[in-house]
């Protein structure tokens, strides 16, 4: 029987983080509106003899953008008329970037498909254009809400290039990553944000034809992307080994039933009759004004990862894990300077009971409550025995429900661990006097009562001491009674 | 005081010397459009209460001398194809019927500012497809020198109504001789300004690349005085030019001696009517005799303009009207729709006439895929030669001269059932705009009673140099004060 | 020779472009636009092999707009002019094969 093979090549639309629209000066802050149709004008409404003027910074922000993905940043690009009727689309055209796109031919590598390595993805182009007006469907009519008409999108789109879904989602994660890295993005899917179109298609395993692939719209999650996208490569498989053929269409996915469905209607036979837009002059942009970017560019995930392998020694799920998010990469650089512990010691707080808080607490990691020079003072309390480590784990939950720092913690409710030799001797002295048959079964042998002594001294002190420390002042005196 | 000969000029110089008052003024236009407007119909709708508003305000201008402009207290109406907030914007279409603007284009803010003072919105074809004002889905506008023949257009009514002395002067709009075919019928002098000098913000877009707004009025100094005050950068269109204005009135009055006037070739072929040929060549006599060096150029891609200009036109037309669709304003045909597709259907069918849609459906067809390389792409790229015989031509001469239009006015009628023979009218205005330079029309004299136009194409952003010419020969001949037989 | 643009394109054209026409429209516009492609067919004979398509006439240095957001123009004037609203929306008849 033949095997099939998955290909998929992704589209992503990314609302960019301007202050006002692509082209118009109305807030692009469609999500914090008051009401419907509460920023708009003449332009983004298309009221007649209205005319775009191009956004700088969506501009400068496509610029970033298409460095981070390693494409090539076109001096001379132009925008483009995309002609079709919808009651989003205000002006019956949508303003893009066709022939001569902003950005192209980029990549970025993503973990091969089976165990080690990478495989490289092919960027075909990143280009600018507008979000459409909100649709809220309502029985027999349809209510059309402006405010998110104009809005910057940036579309990237890949080559076919991905063979698993596992792989698209891993890029798409990336993106995601990046995006947020530069500023540009939220990356809030929620929102609506971020929406990705996969285009999907199967062919027998050895072939390099590119069979005929459906184009799956509107994805708005990971969860959907990679749902949608395996349903559909089974869907086409099935549909080949019964004997069928696949047909180029556009698809939805019902997130409820868990299916691709068929988006044929008559509004789908497009002829998007593209021609340059002549409200527009070409896009001209300096070799100067696009290496000045350069500078600006900031250290993006994946270099972040293998600088924290290299100079941190971490590993490279956890590096992977702090670098996929720049506040929180940065937090940790933060909190490792400040701290007497190691990076490592920090890696593993982090990933561990702080995370938990994070999400246990429905926290951003963009908007960590802690300040890095607190959890660094925690690490250096636990680093000089000041508290044990179960104290500092309650210390952190302390910390993130008061604010306070965590020696006003420890000392307010006189947490600090009992370190001080002199006292623990005495302790450990008394207790073996008081506990004479104890003492002589472990000296005959059973050495398993050791836990059991320490046990009686955590008890007596509420957990505040070191037990290090009294697990060698009970050999120490054990030792002695030997001799 | 006559209004009917009276020129912007001569009107500002009674302002100021206090002899009449813009309200007085303004009364006296509204009353002439009210008597003289029903046999022309030059206008779509008269806003009388703005234009007796800022002529209150304007003569408060002029009483403290403060921040008076050349146009400040001067009425004038605009084709309706402006953006005009408060005041109806038809574009002379039933699918704007209703359509009342929440904003102003920026030439109407700039003429705002300046004191003038506007009576109301010209008629003009539909959306400006037309060339004899016969495609206003409300009414055709007549030629103020005979009610039986047409006024030329798109900017008919524009025309007419500076004719006709309904307005001191006109705001036109000519995406492919608009403003210059209509003044040439009407004998009026009109300005068709280099593509940017004029801002489009507010212009219901007919050709996107093409379309200029420019002003018509009795004479040039009239004209330059306009285009002062509404040409420059605006940051809220992309494509209008970062170069500052000329003083355009005081480049006025110049000699000409010495200067080149080319005489392109391949304007002067056969299919001019004879009235037309020898008044041109009358006006060449002129400018020689002026000391002006008469040159014959080549224009060599001349046959191919018009069909350069309608391919594109088409084309930029269907998406820029794709907005009338009945969903944010104008007519909405929604009885016995099924959905909103059919929505659309009905509404662009009832709102549109035949005109419109038939350049919108043969736009959207030379774009459509499979034809877009053969026809948009084809026609793009003959622009460019188009445009490199301009320039060419303008190594040699300062300007040239050619009629804008073969004929004089034809008759209401005569040419509506040919779309084709309707466009070839248009034969000697269309190439410049495709080359984006600008053009003058003057009045140059009349063929069996009819005015006869001539223009003055210039290198770009040089409109300096056609009004220095256009002048000097209004100061040697009395055509543009010829003025027609109204009662 | 002509090119023919037969009442099937033209229907076609027509559903692109969202304008309703009768067959007796279809007919005419055939015809007028078959005669009005063939004159359009006459730049066929112009070689533009090594032209360059124009764009922009004029290379005006575009001005490109500074990112600061401006207030929206008032909701109820740009609601008077739509046919229909509801709630402070722009209402439209719905699009078939949507929910
Ligand atoms: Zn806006």
């Amino acid at each position: 029987m033949t095997k099939y093979e998955t290909v998929i090549g992704l589209e992503i639309h990314a609302e960019l983080q301007t202050a006002s629209k692509m082209f118009c000066g109305c807030s692009a802050d469609y999500a914090s509106a008051p009401a419907a149709n509460t920023n708009i004008c003449p332009v983004c409404t298309a009221l007649p003899g209205a005319m775009p003027v191009i956004n700088a910074r969506a501009v400068e922000q496509a610029v970033l953008v298409g460095m981070a993905l390693n494409c090539t940043i076109n001096p001379h690009n132009t925008f483009a008329r995309k002609n079709y009727f919808y009651p989003d689309l205000p002006k019956g055209y949508q303003i893009s970037q066709y022939e001569l796109p902003i950005a192209s031919e980029g990549w970025m590598d993503v973990p091969a498909d089976l165990g080690e390595g990478t495989q490289r993805i092919r960027i075909r182009r990143a280009h600018l254009e507008e979000d459409t007006a909100k649709t809220f469907h309502r029985g027999d009519h349809a209510l059309i809400d402006y405010n998110r008409a104009g809005v910057p999108l940036l579309e990237i789109v890949t080559e076919p290039d991905f063979r698993t879904v596992e792989a698209a989602l891993a890029y798409a994660t990336n993106v995601r990553a990046i995006l947020r890295y530069l500023g540009v993005n939220s990356g809030d899917m929620e929102k609506g944000v971020l929406r990705f179109e996969a285009n999907v298609s199967v062919r027998p395993i050895g072939s390099d034809e590119l069979r005929t692939r459906t184009e799956i719209k509107n994805l708005n999650s990971f969860r959907a992307l990679t749902r949608a996208s395996a349903y559909e490569v089974e869907r086409q498989i099935k549909l080949y080994e019964s004997g069928g053929e696949v047909v180029q269409e556009t698809l939805g996915w019902d997130e409820a039933r868990g299916v691709t469905v068929s988006q044929r209607s008559k509004e789908h036979a497009h002829d998007y009759r593209y021609f340059p837009e002549p409200d527009l002059p070409p896009l001209q942009l300096a070799e100067s004004f696009i290496e000045s970017f350069r500078a600006h560019l900031p250290e993006l995930p994946e270099a972040k990862t293998q600088r924290f392998l290299r100079d941190y020694g971490l590993k490279l799920q956890d590096a992977a894990l702090l670098a996929s998010e720049r506040s929180l990469a940065d937090y940790f650089e933060a909190v490792t300077a400040q701290t007497k512990d190691s990076a490592k010691v920090v890696c593993n707080w982090l990933t561990g009971e702080f995370m938990r808080q994070i999400n246990d607490r429905a926290l951003s990691v963009d908007s960590i409550p802690i300040p890095a020079a607190h959890l660094a003072q925690l690490i250096d309390l636990a680093f000089d025995k000041t508290v044990s480590g179960n104290t500092a784990k309650s210390v952190l939950v302390e910390m993130f429900q008061s604010g306070r720092a965590p020696k006003d913690i420890v000392e307010a409710q006189g947490l600090g661990q009992i370190s001080n030799e002199g006292v623990l001797k005495e302790m450990v002295i008394k207790l073996i006097a008081d506990n004479p048959k104890e003492v002589a079964s472990y000296l005959g042998g059973k050495e398993t009562l050791l836990q059991w002594f320490m046990g009686q001294v955590a008890r007596a002190t509420k957990g505040k001491a070191d037990p290090q420390a009294v697990k060698q002042l009970l050999l120490d005196e054990f030792e002695k009674l030997r001799k | 005081m006559e209004l009917s000969s009276l020129t912007l000029r001569s009107a500002q110089e009674m302002l100021r010397s206090k002899q009449i008052s813009s309200v007085e003024l303004t009364q006296a236009m509204l009353d002439r459009i009210r008597k003289i407007d029903p046999q022309i119909q030059a206008y779509v709708t008269v806003t009388e209460d703005v234009a007796l508003e800022q002529a209150r305000r304007a003569d408060e201008r002029l009483a403290t001398s403060e921040n008076v402009t050349p146009l400040t207290g001067i009425p004038f109406g605009v084709k309706d194809c402006l953006s005009t907030k408060g005041v109806r914007t038809t574009c002379s279409s039933k699918i704007l019927e209703n359509y009342v603007p929440q904003y102003n284009a920026t030439v109407i803010d700039k003429l705002a500012d300046s004191g003038a003072v506007m009576l109301g919105k010209h008629n003009m074809d539909e959306f400006g497809m037309g060339s004899s004002c016969e495609n206003s889905a409300y009414f055709p506008t007549r030629n103020p020198w005979d009610l039986t023949r047409v006024p030329g257009g798109s900017s008919g009514g524009s025309a007419a109504a500076a004719a006709a002395g309904l307005g001191l002067f006109s705001i036109g709009e000519d995406t492919g001789g608009s403003v210059r075919m209509p003044a040439g019928f009407c004998n009026v002098t009109g300005l068709k300004p280099t593509y940017g000098r004029v801002s489009r913000y507010g212009l219901i877009a007919l050709a996107s690349s093409f379309d200029s707004i420019g002003p018509m009025a009795r004479e040039v100094y009239d004209v330059a005085a306009v285009t002062e005050a509404i040409a420059g950068l605006d940051k809220r269109d992309s494509t209008s030019s970062t170069l500052p204005v000329p003083q355009y009135t005081q480049s006025l009055g110049k000699s000409v001696k010495g200067m080149k006037l080319g005489i392109p070739k391949e304007y002067f072929v056969a299919g001019m009517e004879a009235g037309v040929e020898s008044a041109i060549h009358k006006a060449i006599q002129q400018f020689e005799a002026l000391g002006m060096e008469i040159h014959e150029v080549s224009l060599p891609h001349t046959k191919y303009g018009l069909p350069v200009y309608y391919l594109i036109l088409f084309a930029e037309a269907s998406a820029n009207l794709a907005r009338f669709d009945g969903t944010r304003f104008g007519l909405s045909v929604r009885d016995g729709a099924e959905d909103v597709i059919d929505v659309y259907l009905r509404t662009r069918a009832a709102g549109f006439g035949d005109e419109v849609k038939r350049r919108i459906m043969l736009g959207a067809y030379t774009l459509s895929a499979g034809y877009y390389d053969a026809y948009y792409l084809k026609a793009q790229k003959v622009r460019t030669l188009l445009r490199q015989d301009f320039e060419q031509a303008f190594e040699q001469v300062d300007a040239l001269i050619a009629p804008t239009c073969p004929t004089t006015a034809f008759k209401i009628g005569e040419k509506t059932a040919d779309p084709l023979e309707m466009y070839l009218s248009d034969i000697y205005v269309t190439a410049t705009n495709p080359a984006g330079i600008p053009s003058l029309a003057v009045p140059c004299g009349f063929s069996q009673g009819m005015p006869v136009g001539m223009q003055l194409m210039g290198k770009h952003f040089n409109e300096e140099t056609l009004f220095q010419i256009g002048h000097a020969y209004q100061q040697v001949t009395d055509w543009h004060k010829q003025l027609p037989p109204l009662g | 020779m002509t090119q023919i643009i037969d009442t099937k394109t033209v229907k076609h054209v027509a559903f692109l472009v969202r304008m309703g026409i009768s067959d007796g429209e279809a007919q005419s516009f055939s015809q007028q636009f078959s005669a009005i492609i063939d004159f359009f067919n006459l730049l066929n004979e112009v070689d533009t092999h090594d032209t360059p398509p124009a764009t922009q006439v004029i290379h005006a240095n575009m001005v490109l707009r500074e990112d600061a957001a401006q207030p929206s123009m008032p909701r109820e004037d740009f609601l008077k002019n739509a046919p229909e609203s509801e709630e402070g929306y722009v209402k439209v008849s719905t699009v078939l094969g949507e929910e």
